[in-house]
């Protein structure tokens, strides 16, 4: 189920603005890889490239290769809206429908997609997916309650159930926590390294901690100067990243001795 | 620690916290303080003036706000402090600007009310003045309601879709010279005076039907011209308020963009968008003059074809009766106005309840 992406030589742009400068990398399946960096170094807008995301920004485009396993997503027949299928994400802020309960939050992409489903089946995949996303417990008296009516880290829950409950290969998190308080962040964490078996996971995040403890690979980000773009500095197995990285770069970031 | 500050009168006059004590502390005027200076500026405003002979009701209000402005300020300097004492001013300001906006409303309702409740009735609302004479004891509003009610349902018919779907162009898909034309052009259609959208229906129905062709259709045209870039605006601004996340997240589960729009974008403005298009109907079924325009100003008859022959609506009803100029008239004209604002608040009434039916819910 979980894919293997290849990234080759991308370039973004936002207009003429290059915001990210040539970034290769290979993202193994059933792992998770932690995206570090300054703010502003291009992290989320390179995350953004992996499902098309940021063509919802006027202006933005790219150059270069992204492979999942061996089909390019940016090939010409490609419909953006089906590797957005294939490749689900978590935002920042938890962001579940307001006008939907917690049921149809969770079978929203689905339903949206007018897909047909029996009712013993939605039901099934609700439950499926909330149990994935360690929140069955927490709502299962309550799914036709808004699900604005959540805490903070349960909308998130929330929201990496519904990412979940359309059956994507791949799942890009972009600083899922950073909104959140230790608990909630430990809950997703747990919950992170339960989905690895079955998803290929990038995730975005500021907390370095966090990077160790989650991701198997972290790639470091840093951005030459402010107007320049942002580049990938280096990539590693976690451990060897956050014990003795290669370039002086990566170890001033993650020691705190920053610029 | 505590002690210290329990016993504030304890230490000697040079003691910092026994000093600082008495500034946190200020006196309060009691809560029936404002309504007790304002009756109290009102009796003797009144005497005063009744005293000079001048005795007057709008002038006994206009010394008594100033002398309760004035009083309050003094009262409230001299027992609590200055800071206190503007606040309370100022909102004693705040109260009489609001009184102010107030007595025009309060006024028009009450004489609408008082004038139209004479005439009001089962039989006025019921019959139509087919076969009256101006000046006789009977008649009716009947085919008036028919008018406006068809005129401006099928005026809402025009110009919802065409409205809601332009502001969702705007705002979803709209971007460059041909957005940006649109919306100069609405927002010159929003200042159209309205007797102008009827002559360009006039006219257009004149090209179109040839000389003298009056009828409900052409009112409702009129009207649609009048009403759409109020549409327009208002659902613009209520899709613009749709957070941007909440379409990423739809992307993102891969749903097309048009689905986005119609599942998510749309249910989460739907409150809004159904309060901004009845404020475009109750903008123009009071419209009078595009109406005597085209859809004619003498019909008596009931008539439920739009497209065929005039149609009676409530205000030119209103505006012929007044023209008449008899006392029947007169109570005629005051009964329809009557009938038209019930009408607009019902229309009111029914926005409120969709928006609460359809807003997004927040609670447990």
């Amino acid at each position: 189920m979980a894919k293997r992406i290849d990234v080759s030589g991308l370039h973004v742009y936002y207009g003429d603005f290059l915001a990210v400068e040539d970034v290769s990398m290979t993202i193994e399946p059933r792992s998770v890889t932690a995206f570090i960096g300054s703010s502003g170094c291009g992290k989320s807008t390179f995350l953004r490239t992996l499902n098309r995301m940021h063509e919802v920004t006027p202006g933005a485009r790219v150059e270069g290769k992204v492979m999942l396993d061996d089909m390019d997503i940016y090939g010409p027949d490609v419909d953006p809206v089906q590797v957005r299928r294939e490749i689900g994400m978590v935002f920042q802020k938890a962001n579940p429908f307001p006008t939907m309960s917690i049921y149809d939050n969770v079978i929203a992409g689905a339903k949206l997609n007018n897909q047909r489903m029996s009712k013993a089946q939605a039901d099934d995949l609700v439950e499926r997916s909330l149990r994935g996303a360690n929140l069955w417990e927490e709502v299962k008296d309550r799914l036709n309650k808004p699900g604005a009516g959540l805490s903070g880290g349960q909308q998130q829950r929330l929201c990496i159930a519904r990412a979940t409950a359309v059956e994507p290969t791949v799942l890009l998190m972009d600083e899922p926590c950073s909104a959140l308080d230790p608990i909630s962040t430990l809950a997703i964490e747990d919950l992170i390294h339960k989905l690895k078996e079955n998803y290929t996971i990038v995730i975005v995040t500021h907390n370095m901690q966090q990077a160790a403890r989650v991701s198997d690979q972290t790639a470091f980000f840093n951005l030459a100067g402010t107007g320049k773009p942002g580049k990938l500095i280096e990539m590693d197995e976690t451990n060897k990243i956050f014990t003795k990285p290669e370039k002086q770069e990566t170890e001033n970031y993650i020691t705190g001795r920053f610029g | 620690m505590t002690t210290t500050t329990r016993t504030p009168s304890t230490g000697a006059s040079g003691d910092g916290p026994a000093q600082r004590q008495p500034r946190l502390l200020s006196g309060s005027l009691p809560r029936f303080a404002p309504p007790a200076v304002l009756v109290a500026a009102a009796l003797v405003s009144a005497g005063v003036l009744a005293a000079l002979g001048a005795f007057s009701w709008p002038g006994t209000a206009v010394l008594a706000a100033v002398l309760y402005l004035v009083a309050i300020g003094a009262l409230s300097t001299a027992v609590e402090n200055g800071r206190k004492a503007k606040d309370r001013m100022v909102t004693g300001v705040v109260y009489i600007c609001f009184a102010l906006a107030m007595l025009p409303l309060v006024s028009l309702l009450s004489t609408v009310l008082v004038n139209g409740l004479e005439r009001l009735d089962g039989y006025f609302l019921t019959v139509s003045m087919n076969g009256v004479t101006p000046s006789m004891d009977a008649g009716g509003v009947y085919h008036a309601i028919v008018g406006t009610v068809a005129i401006t349902l099928m005026a809402a018919v025009i110009s919802i879709p065409i409205g809601l779907f332009t502001a969702i162009y705007l705002v979803e898909y709209g971007k460059g010279r041909l957005a940006k034309a649109i919306t100069f052009f609405v927002d010159v259609m929003t200042g159209i005076p309205s007797i102008v959208a009827g002559l360009f229906v006039v006219a257009l129905w004149m090209m179109l039907f040839g000389p003298g062709e009056t009828n409900g259709a052409a009112g409702a045209v009129s009207l649609s011209v009048l009403m759409i870039p109020v549409v327009v605006r208002s659902s613009e601004e209520m899709l613009r308020l749709v957070p941007n996340e909440l379409r990423e997240a739809s992307y993102a589960l891969g749903v097309p963009k048009w689905l986005t729009i119609v599942k998510v974008v749309l249910p989460t403005a739907i409150a809004g968008l159904t309060t901004g298009i009845m404020l475009a109907l109750a903008r123009v079924i009071g419209e009078t003059a595009p109406l005597v325009l085209t859809a004619g100003s003498s019909a008596v008859a009931i008539n439920w074809n739009l497209f065929d022959g005039q149609m009676m609506s409530l205000p030119v009803f209103i505006y012929a009766q007044v023209r008449m100029g008899g006392a029947i008239n007169m109570e005629r004209a005051w009964a329809a106005a009557l009938t038209l604002i019930v009408i607009v608040m019902l229309l009111f009434l029914a926005a409120r309840l969709i928006s609460r039916f359809f807003a997004p819910k927040l609670g447990r």
